[in-house]
């Protein structure tokens, strides 16, 4: 028997969601939406074990109401439930919460139910279903009723299919990696059949699958590291040529030569890790989730934070903060420019968006840092790069499984979940992608990952494990091949938990369900691990042991399902031979118009300048006690910072903190992405220095997002990006402790722009001497750090007034000696607020910091620039305004010496009054506040 | 002087609780983070402990209403533990998903109603969850004995969480939680530090974070041993946690007086 029950609360913020979403498509005949919860559930229950089951679990007593059965309709309708194996945590926590409650078993399938209210034609009622309500890859939907599907699938035989290699010749070797979503190239599917040929044998299909696993772009980052012959056409018209032995390698050796003492493990692990202080580490990773959240934007945003976290987890660290940055396309894109198969910008930003909070609010760990950009070059794939901060013990990480060490799994359950998922993201899209790889989206359960993280910390200190990792891209294959790989490892796939019957080996053995972490577990400490994850309602799989075979072996009960000699995993891959183009634009200037207020608060309301409070403040950003420089400050909490300050819960016996800051600026990338690398470095850095952070002591995170790199020119910018990733490495002496590329980001063959975040680590010695770009006084000086440029190559003011220039400012000349100056003269608490000079340049900062703190501030243009609109809206990397108290100048003038000018001061009167020369641009406090805040430029 | 101990209970998903932990050592306590399996299988007995705090976070994701199934928990699994505790006048204080859990379970249900409870905890006016800092007033009409010594306390902390608008089934629900004294906590305009000046947020956002009525924070139950709140203390612990601002307002006296009515 199967009994619906329809929920409805007077007060679901669902149902105004849609009213709005409903005007925003241009659907005006919709006058109101009720949303209900709709609870399907099969099982015997009498009439008063249903009306316990109200009472008790689905109906508020103060703002629910509910029908068994079905209602009236109110209008149209729309019911709305996932997709057979998709994760329905609502569904499942209702079934255990029943047998809590000592009702008899039940099983439930929920739906959500839209009642459209007023006159919906039947254009926008596919309209609002398409764009709105529904997403296919996901969900299934009806007009009526929907008819429930409980999730159990019809239990199958362990199958395990041979493939012929031998007979196939080059085009079918191809054909054969398309179809089975391998993305292997011909020269890797030579070298499988060869593999196969030698051992006198035809391959599994799970051998073919781990193999493609473990070689995909994704795991093995073949670009990063391939030999690269690149091709450099100069504006002058002469061309230089250059071979590239590896771009990782570049990175690293870049790192090993700076070496400096605090550096704890860096591209060797699941996360960099750095000293804190005498005690305890701290260890940091920033992933990409751009495929699968363009698909289905919530869950994948939300698998991406979790995915971060586990590889924190995954080097023995508790998270304690999260950071994302997110590029998207335009929110206010027309419809008619949207392209076949593309979710809109507005909704992909809201389903992130979400997904963000969602996974991290409910982690308990606090989003402190980011930032958030559009560009049409995202509409078709956009980019969300997700971070995780972990603090651990000094020296309490290990890293060597031991020879029968039990390989133990911990966290959720097994499922078709994220099926091809490395496969898939090392792959382009176009408008059917949605459709072939639908699996390889996800939805994640953030409390299993918490239960992971609560028994990892203690299974840490108690020393029961001697080597762990995360369980992410390629699953199975991927964790326990990459532990195994000195000692070899026999697995035995029928003891793992599945999310419902019927999955063959090798989809249980790739399937990339979420929040699983992988341990080696010495085989007398299995017990006591068992009863950690008993007490912290975690599951528990012993999987099999580390051999000493230097084989992979895979067997499914009594059949076998893989086995694979670990060298030829591991090192049988093709090293690929690339080749790279970059043309320099054709140089282009133009004379800037004159410098007008407008100009100042159009910069201050763009997308990419205006506040994301609306957005941040979703996020907990207070959660651990820990946050010392929030996201937004001052008085009415609404002014921007330029990075987080953190004190981790715990490590109170001292006055070090954390700080976190990002540095990103595709438009430079376009021109020069040598420079797009080198002034976000310098972004990141000065961002991390204008809260107190000590430029000694930084940490940088490289995360790569591109195009596909087997196209010349393409992969031309990205060589020339990691060469300005090289050349900042030396320049600011700071070392790359970890990275992520993401290639494959294209769009029905266009790719997107290059992209590359710079994440920066750093400590400030006392955090009483932490600062924000508010705590100004009246009458305070006004220093601006660094020099001026002329030229407005790559700045948001040449977008925005289309000035065609392509000369970029020049790169910072000697920075580290710059920003040492500018920390010793915060850490001696000289400096009462300090903000960096980005997007908008000086115009945009002085208003930005007038904002935070309600004062007038007054500024003369600094020499450098004879033109006011350059003056005041160049993106001159190196620039940060300070402010110190007039009593002070002298010391201050002292402690900054010629890195800095006395440019102006804090004024008492809420104006911002910008001059240079003969122009006087003067705005209020207030105007500026409402195109910042509100988007609105009179 | 001895450390009075305090539970402060675990389910799958709870967080803010070493915070929590932090609060209250320093306050002169004895935290105690125990999971309620452990509590269930009777490792850890609720009658060792001589007040409770149950913290924040999202315990079983929510999945179930915001501390729904922990609600279930305490109501089915520990009722009697519950009733033992509250009939002995022992506190217990909810945060947020804790307080969240007391309103549900019935143990902060409003003013008697022959059916069901007269008030609940649902989704903030604005949709969204929300992260900000509040100033909060302590009701000086509040019936809870161990708030008594707080009656001037204005606490400045966070409020963090998408289901904390407190709403009550009619008007006559309010009167009677104003007549009997279980409004505990309102949400103050952020300008009104010094007691003096105080005024309500009046149900003004961004005071008022969630479109609570009458601007209603926190409450306490009948006897005044149960207290909740949604904003979190906890995290105004040192002086450095606090945003620029107005000095003052840790959230400190609270559990110092948490721990002193549980001596």
């Amino acid at each position: 028997m199967v009994l619906r029950i329809e929920v409805t609360s007077i007060d679901d913020p669902e149902g105004p969601r849609v009213s709005q979403m409903a005007r925003s498509l241009g659907i005006l005949g919709l006058t109101g939406c009720t949303v209900s919860r709709v609870h399907n559930i099969r099982g015997q229950l009498s009439d008063a074990q249903v009306e316990l089951l109200c009472r008790e679990l689905l109906v508020d007593p103060v703002v629910d109401t509910h029908t068994i059965g079905v209602s009236n309709p109110l209008g149209r309708a729309v019911e709305v439930a996932v997709q057979p194996g998709v994760t329905d945590l609502e569904a499942r926590e209702l079934e255990r919460a029943a047998a809590e409650l000592g009702l008899p078993a039940i099983e439930v399938a929920m739906a959500r139910r839209y009642d459209l209210l007023g006159e919906v034609s039947d254009t926008d009622f596919e309209t609002l279903v398409g764009r709105g309500l529904v997403n296919s890859t996901v969900e299934h939907w009806s007009p009526n009723q929907l008819e429930p599907e409980f999730s159990a699938a019809a239990a199958a035989d362990v199958r395990v299919a041979a493939i012929e290699l031998s007979t196939l010749d080059d085009g079918e070797l191809l054909d054969l990696s398309r179809e089975m979503l391998l993305s292997l190239d011909l020269e890797e599917m030579r070298a499988v059949r060869a593999h196969f040929e030698s051992e006198g044998r035809r391959p599994a299909d799970a051998e073919l699958e781990t193999l493609a696993q473990t070689w995909s772009e994704h795991c093995v980052h073949k670009t990063f590291r391939a030999e690269i012959a690149l091709t450099h056409h100069h504006s002058d018209g002469s061309a230089t040529s250059s071979v590239h032995d590896g771009l990782l390698d570049a990175l690293r050796r870049a790192t090993e030569a700076l070496d400096p003492w605090w550096l704890r493990s860096a591209f060797v692990d699941d996360a960099g890790i750095v000293a804190f202080d005498d005690h305890d580490d701290l260890a940091f990773k920033v992933e990409t989730h751009n495929h699968p959240s363009a698909l289905e934007p919530f869950g994948g945003a939300n698998t991406g934070v979790g995915g971060v976290v586990r590889d924190v987890i995954g080097v023995s660290a508790r998270p304690i903060a999260c950071t994302d940055v997110l590029c998207f396309g335009p929110v206010d894109l027309p419809d008619a420019d949207l392209p076949e198969g593309v979710i809109h910008p507005r909704r992909i930003r809201d389903g992130v968006v979400a997904g963000v909070g969602d996974y991290g609010n409910k982690l308990g760990l606090p989003t402190v840092n980011g930032a958030v950009i559009y560009s049409e070059g995202y509409v078709g794939n956009p980019l969300v790069y997700c971070g995780s901060l972990g603090l651990l013990p000094q020296g309490s990480h290990p890293t060597e499984a031991k020879l029968e060490d039990r390989i133990i799994s911990i966290g959720g359950k097994v499922g078709r979940d994220g099926i091809h998922g490395a496969t898939f993201s090392s792959a382009s899209m176009d408008a059917t992608t949605g459709d072939t790889v639908g699996s390889a989206v996800q939805i994640g359960d953030p409390i299993t990952e918490k239960g992971c993280i609560e028994v990892v910390e203690r299974a840490r200190d108690a020393g029961l494990y001697n080597a762990i990792t995360d369980c992410g891209a390629g699953g199975l294959s991927s964790s326990v091949g990459e532990m195994g790989e000195d000692l070899g490892v026999e697995v035995d796939l029928s003891t793992v938990p599945l999310k419902y019957p019927g999955l063959q080996p090798w989809e249980i053995w790739l399937s990339e369900a979420q929040e699983r972490i992988v341990l080696a577990v010495p085989p007398d400490r299995v017990a006591e691990m068992q009863s950690l994850c008993d007490q912290w309602d975690v599951e528990m799989t012993d999987l099999g042991r580390f051999t000493g075979t230097q084989r992979l072996v895979v067997r499914h009960g009594s059949t076998d399902v893989v086995d694979i000699p670990m060298a030829f995993l591991h090192d049988g891959l093709p090293r690929r031979h690339m080749s790279a183009v970059w043309t320099d634009p054709t140089p282009a200037d133009c004379a800037p118009p004159g410098f007008e207020s407008a100009h100042v608060l159009r910069l201050l309301a763009h997308p990419d300048v205006a506040s994301n409070e609306d957005i941040v403040r979703t996020y907990d950003h207070e959660v651990r006690g820990g946050t010392v420089v929030r996201p937004f400050v001052g008085p009415e909490a609404d002014g921007p910072s330029d990075a987080a300050v953190l004190k981790p819960l715990g490590t109170s016996r001292n006055a070090l903190a954390a700080v976190l800051s990002n540095g990103i600026c595709p438009r430079v990338g376009k021109l020069d992405p040598w420079a797009m690398a080198m002034m976000a470095i310098d972004e990141a850095v000065r961002n991390l220095v204008a809260v107190g952070g000590n430029p000694d002591r930084v940490a940088l995170l490289d995360n790569f997002c591109w195009g596909d790199p087997t196209k010349p020119d393409r992969l031309g910018g990205l060589v020339r990006a990691v060469q300005g990733c090289v050349d900042g490495a030396e320049l600011y002496e700071m070392p790359f402790i970890s990275g992520k590329d993401s290639l494959f980001n294209e769009f029905d063959g266009e790719p997107i722009p290059g992209t590359l975040l710079i994440s920066a680590l750093g400590l400030v010695p006392d955090m009483a001497h932490a600062i924000d770009s508010a705590g100004s006084a009246v009458e305070d000086d006004v220093w601006m750090v660094g020099t001026q440029s002329d030229h407005l190559g790559g700045s948001l003011i040449a977008e925005i007034l289309e000035l065609p220039t392509t000369h970029l400012p020049p790169m910072v000349f000697d920075p580290l000696s710059r920003y040492r100056a500018v920390h010793a003269a915060i850490a001696s608490g000289l400096i009462t607020s300090a903000h960096d000079c980005s997007e908008g340049g000086l115009c945009v900062a002085a208003s930005e910091m007038a904002i935070a703190s309600r004062h007038g501030i007054s500024i003369m243009a600094p020499p450098g620039s004879d033109q006011p609109l350059a003056a005041f809206a160049n993106e001159a990397p190196g620039r940060i305004l300070l402010t110190s108290r007039p009593a002070d100048r002298a010391a201050v003038a002292a402690a900054l010496g010629e890195h800095a000018s006395l440019v102006g001061n804090v004024t008492d009167e809420p104006m911002i009054r910008l001059s240079s020369g003969e122009t006087i641009v003067e705005i209020s406090v207030e105007a500026a506040v409402s195109a910042f805040r509100d988007r609105i430029v009179p | 002087m001895t450390k009075p101990p305090i539970l402060i209970p675990h389910a799958s998903g709870t967080n803010r609780d070493q915070e929590a932990a932090q609060a209250i050592d320093i306050a002169g306590g004895d935290p105690r983070v125990v999971h309620v399996n452990r509590l269930l299988n009777g490792d850890v007995s609720f009658g060792d402990h001589a007040a409770i705090l149950i913290p924040g976070g999202f315990s079983y994701g929510d999945s179930l209403g915001a501390g729904g199934r922990l609600a279930l928990e305490l109501r089915t699994w520990f009722a009697d533990e519950l009733g033992v505790a509250v009939r002995a006048g022992r506190p217990i204080l909810g945060i947020c998903n804790g307080f969240q859990a007391l309103v549900k379970a019935g143990l902060l249900a409003g003013p008697q109603r022959p059916v069901g409870r007269s008030v609940t905890l649902t989704h903030n006016s604005n949709g969204k969850f929300e992260c900000r800092w509040v100033t909060l007033g302590i009701e000086p009409g509040c019936r809870s004995s161990w708030l008594a010594p707080l009656y001037e306390l204005v606490v400045r902390c966070p409020v963090a969480h998408g289901e904390g608008r407190l709403a009550v089934a009619d008007a006559e629900v309010l009167e009677s939680m104003d007549d009997g004294g279980l409004v505990a906590f309102r949400y103050l305009d952020s300008g009104s530090t010094p007691r003096g000046s105080a005024g309500r947020a009046d149900g003004v956002y961004p005071a008022n974070p969630n479109g609570s009525v009458a601007d209603i924070a926190g409450m306490c139950d009948a006897t005044g041993a149960v207290v909740g709140l949604m904003p979190h203390p906890e995290d105004h612990i040192f002086d450095w946690q606090r945003p620029s601002g107005p000095p003052g307002g840790s959230g400190l006296p609270l559990f110092q007086a948490f721990v002193e009515a549980s001596r």
